[in-house]
């Protein structure tokens, strides 16, 4: 039940929009149903926590045996979690921007919440595929309409990037189903027994779509372009719950169900993964458009991600988990601080900025402890996460190379150090110029979200048991499907 | 059987119609209720019950898949003729023949998909082609549609020349025109006879749904004929001609003893190439749909690469949302003032509706979930896939079908994020409502796809 009514909240709410003509009342509608989302999500987690609420188990097409098939186990809770915390902080910490047609706007958000929320949740191939593209159209438009001036360019790239991978995914998705006699299961697929060819041709056809989605070097153009061209709260979006589209695809449709090929691919793709995270460091530390910097700090921080699992051992795998959270709402973090600078100032240059700390003091606070859970500080939750992985990386039994993954990785740790702090400083120390001479500081609705995300950033940091406990059960699982230990 | 005496007897009827009257109103009621007579006869035989008992001595045979198919054939011209029966009468002064044709065309269709002897096949297709001819030069001051109509006719017959002379050697190499191995006298000394004659009728057909390399004609035809008949003409039109084309790889290909997968395969390679790489560089969107429709057919033809059961359920699937989607677009475009992409530019301000309708047909085109043009596209991949080679050819198609991407959204990308004022015609508000109807069809079928295919079986 908790299922249905997650995605249905969102789907009819989004619909019901587009007939609500002013946009306050929109707006506090969409705040509305996020929240009711995250109740009965929250609820999901405590009083019904059972297997008769968290899964749905219809049929759906009977000619392809293909059912309406949910179900909330760790990893989905998760990331479900994530998605129903993330959108109303994302609606309430940008309350104050404006939109033409505004009613449109947030309904097609939430439309994208329930494709999101759709695809974590499903447990049969074909309702995932279709709630990957769900996801997808309604962030098409949204940046599309809304986004900066090359928006149609850029999404337009994006969109057929991700589509082509989709469609990939497909073949690799129709192949899985002929070798399984005709089943969509997700469960079926793990118990599969698949020569080391059919491995490899489904393990090329799916990974083209999750590499797309995160996004792994050499597929990532489309990412700086769109997160840049995009509306800074479909940004947010975009990075801190499509981004781990990719992973979570990784960690369920790829990793258990083609082991063999995950494994033998491994060093390949692991070898992507720190090439990837090196080039991205490197190129943030030249950004000076504030979302180009996060965003290719996000390629540095998801290909972590990706080396963790292409390295696997169980505490790479559960940092994955813990730290798939944690990106999510360290960037949230980010990107409302670079929201409230870019509709205050008109401007994302850090070369146009300065001496933010003296006008907006507790901007300045929360952004820094935002940053450094961006830079994995200790007490942070970034730590906890980037520590399990590179401790799974460095003694991943899976690879000869782990300690050389390792240490690259720890590189970029350093560069993050260097790039983050580099604009930390730049825009909030030194002296203030003509455009931040008469800064105000930061609304009571932007200090409570940055202030909620701080908590969590904390309480992660120092006591992140009951997110390793909720993912532990399904890490092990992976683990086991890989042979590993 | 309904289907094809009923087709017939009420092109007659229209044509006088025509002679009795010029109201253009008691014109397009005559027509809207043929075919809604056509449609429910049709549906009377799908459930067994027959009102014309004629013994045709096995050269017609009616299958579920047949008339099931006449039904989307019929159903799909009824919602034509209600979009765009107003339009018809546009074109010129005959209005009535014009809906005569059109009804000796259904005739033609619900023929060719149930013929069991080339006789058949070559009649239907005749009786397909000729109005066809007429209807591209309807528009008879128009310079454009009089060269459509003549290119059109002398490229037709000429394919018509191929399929008989086919249709000889065939004969000549197993003594029956019947298209059933169990009626044929096997000559091994004639094999090459059979073949060759089944090679010029692959070429005929492939000429008539516009395969590449024989789609030369199709995009001048649809952008010369009028609007209107253009989209009757790369919808129904072509889903019949796949039909028949499916009917008869079923069975002569499979029995003629070579590899044909390879032949298909690269048939189909190049009209997905060069139907989508084409299509990219149009200005006009009516000639874009043109080559779309080329595209399209490379997936169609995807039915006769593997003859399975899931490619019967894929065609019929194709079928129908392709022909809904694209009627519907057709409908829209002949509502717009300017045929260019920039013509559409700002559609979502002040036609809301048409845009947004507009958008879900162009999403079924290129396949995205959702829409019935996703799972038409999915059982055609899943049938190519099934068959455990030619992994690439299915590759090919996804990366044609994810260009095909770039041209549709291209409309969209007009309508809603670029300013101009989008101008059309008038539009009445049952026109708004009807395209509402089809866009709901189309996400109603590509939510249950089932809702069609089990018609196939039950």
């Amino acid at each position: 039940m908790v299922p249905v009514l997650l995605i249905l909240i969102p789907l009819l709410t989004g619909v019901a929009l587009f007939a609500i003509r002013q946009e306050a009342t929109a707006k506090s509608i969409a705040l509305f149903s996020t929240l009711v989302s995250l109740a009965v999500m929250l609820a999901g987690m405590s009083v019904w926590n059972d297997a008769a609420h968290l899964s749905f188990n219809q049929p759906w097409i009977g000619a392809l045996n293909s059912r309406f098939h949910f179900e909330l186990d760790g990893m989905s809770q998760l990331l479900c979690l994530l998605t129903t915390f993330a959108f109303p902080l994302i609606i309430y910490s940008t309350w104050n921007n404006t939109y033409a047609d505004g009613n449109r706007f947030f309904g097609l958000m939430l439309l994208s919440q329930a494709g999101l929320l759709g695809v974590f949740m499903a447990m049969d191939a074909m309702l995932f595929y279709f709630f990957w593209e769900l996801a997808l159209i309604p962030l098409y438009f949204l940046c599309s309409r809304w986004g900066g001036e090359k928006r149609i360019q850029v999404t337009i790239k994006f969109f057929i990037y991700t589509f082509i991978g989709s469609l990939f995914m497909l073949i690799g998705l129709i192949l899985l189903y002929f070798k399984s006699g005709g089943s969509f299961a997700w469960a079926d697929y793990v118990k599969l027994t698949l020569s080391a060819r059919e491995e490899m041709t489904i393990f090329i056809l799916l990974v083209v779509a999750f590499a797309v989605k995160m996004p792994l070097f050499p597929f990532h153009t489309w990412q700086p372009d769109t997160y840049e061209q995009s509306p800074t709260p479909v940004t947010m979006i975009l990075s801190a719950i499509m981004a781990k589209m990719g992973v979570f695809g990784l960690l369920r449709w790829l990793a258990p169900v083609v082991p063999a090929a995950t494994y033998q691919w491994g060093d390949n793709f692991a070898t992507l993964a720190v090439v990837g995270m090196l080039y991205a460091s490197f190129v943030a530390i030249k950004q000076d458009d504030l979302k180009r910097l996060v965003a290719w700090s996000s390629i540095a921080h998801i290909g972590l991600m990706i080396l963790a699992l292409f390295a696997p051992s169980y505490s790479g795998i559960q940092g994955i988990m813990i730290q798939m959270f944690n990106h999510g709402i360290n960037i949230l973090g980010m990107w409302i601080v670079v929201n409230v600078i870019e509709q205050q100032f008109g401007t994302r240059k850090i070369s146009e900025l300065g001496g933010l700390a003296q006008k907006a003091p507790v901007l300045t606070i929360l952004m820094l402890i935002v940053a450094l859970a961006n830079i994995a500080m200790p007490l942070t939750n970034a730590f906890i996460g980037e520590f399990m992985m590179f401790n799974g990386i460095w003694g991943s039994t899976a690879t000869k190379f782990g300690m050389i993954y390792a240490v690259a990785g720890i590189i970029t740790i350093i560069l993050s150090a260097v790039y983050t702090l580099r604009m930390v400083q730049n825009v909030f120390y030194g002296p203030t110029n003509e455009r931040t001479a008469n800064a105000t500081d930061i609304r009571l609705n932007v200090q409570i979200a940055l202030a909620i995300l701080v908590v969590g950033i904390v309480l992660i940091g120092i006591y992140p048991k009951p997110i390793l406990s909720m993912t532990s059960e399904i890490s092990q699982q992976i683990l086991d499907r890989m042979n590993l230990k | 059987m309904n289907a094809i005496i009923l087709s017939a007897i009420l092109g007659v009827v229209l044509m006088f119609t025509g002679i009795f009257t010029t109201n253009k109103s008691t014109i397009r009621a005559v027509a809207v209720g043929g075919i809604l007579l056509l449609l429910l006869a049709n549906i009377a035989e799908l459930r067994g019950v027959e009102f014309f008992d004629i013994n045709t001595r096995g050269m017609l045979v009616f299958t579920k898949l047949g008339l099931l198919f006449n039904t989307i054939a019929f159903g799909a011209t009824l919602l034509y003729f209600l979009l765009s029966a107003r339009d018809v009468l546009e074109v010129g002064d005959n209005g009535a023949d014009y809906f005569a044709l059109i009804f000796f065309i259904l005739c033609g269709v619900s023929i060719v998909s149930s013929f069991n002897t080339l006789l058949l096949l070559f009649l239907g297709i005749e009786i397909i082609s000729i109005p066809l001819y007429i209807l591209t030069g309807s528009d008879k001051r128009n310079l454009k549609s009089n060269e459509a109509a003549l290119k059109y006719f002398l490229m037709g017959s000429f394919s018509t020349g191929i399929m008989l002379m086919g249709i000889v050697l065939m004969y000549g190499a197993r003594g029956t025109f019947s298209i059933d191995p169990t009626l044929q006298i096997a000559n091994a000394g004639r094999d090459v006879w059979y073949t060759s004659g089944l090679l010029l009728l692959f070429i005929s057909m492939a000429f008539k749904v516009s395969a590449a390399p024989f789609h030369f004609w199709t995009p001048d035809v649809y952008d010369g004929a009028p609007t209107v008949f253009t989209s009757f003409m790369a919808t129904i039109v072509k889903a019949a001609v796949f039909i028949a084309f499916c009917r008869l790889f079923e069975f002569s290909y499979s029995n003629s003893g070579y590899d044909w997968k390879l032949i298909v395969a690269v048939v189909i390679a190049a009209t997905l190439l060069i139907g989508n790489i084409t299509a990219i560089f149009q200005q006009s969107v009516k000639r874009m749909l043109a080559y779309s429709s080329i595209a399209q057919a490379g997936f169609m033809l995807f039915a006769l690469f593997s003859t399975s059961s899931l490619s019967r359920e894929g065609i019929i699937l194709y079928s129908l949302g392709y022909s809904l989607a694209t009627i519907g677009v057709f409908a829209v475009l002949i509502k717009m003032k300017d045929y260019t992409f920039e013509g559409f530019n700002g559609l979502a301000r002040t036609q809301p509706v048409l845009a947004a309708t507009t958008a879900i047909f162009l999403l079924s085109l290129a396949g995205i979930p959702m829409t019935i043009g996703f799972f038409a596209k999915y059982f055609m991949l899943a049938s190519a896939v099934k068959t455990g080679t030619y992994l690439w050819l299915v590759i090919l198609a996804i990366i044609c079908a994810a260009i095909s991407v770039y041209y549709y959204f291209r409309v969209i990308q007009a309508m809603y994020f670029k300013e101009g004022a989008g101008e059309t015609v008038a539009i009445s508000s049952v026109f708004r409502w009807l395209l509402i109807l089809v866009a709901g069809l189309i996400i109603l079928f590509g939510i249950f796809p089932n809702m069609i295919l089990n018609y196939l079986y039950f």
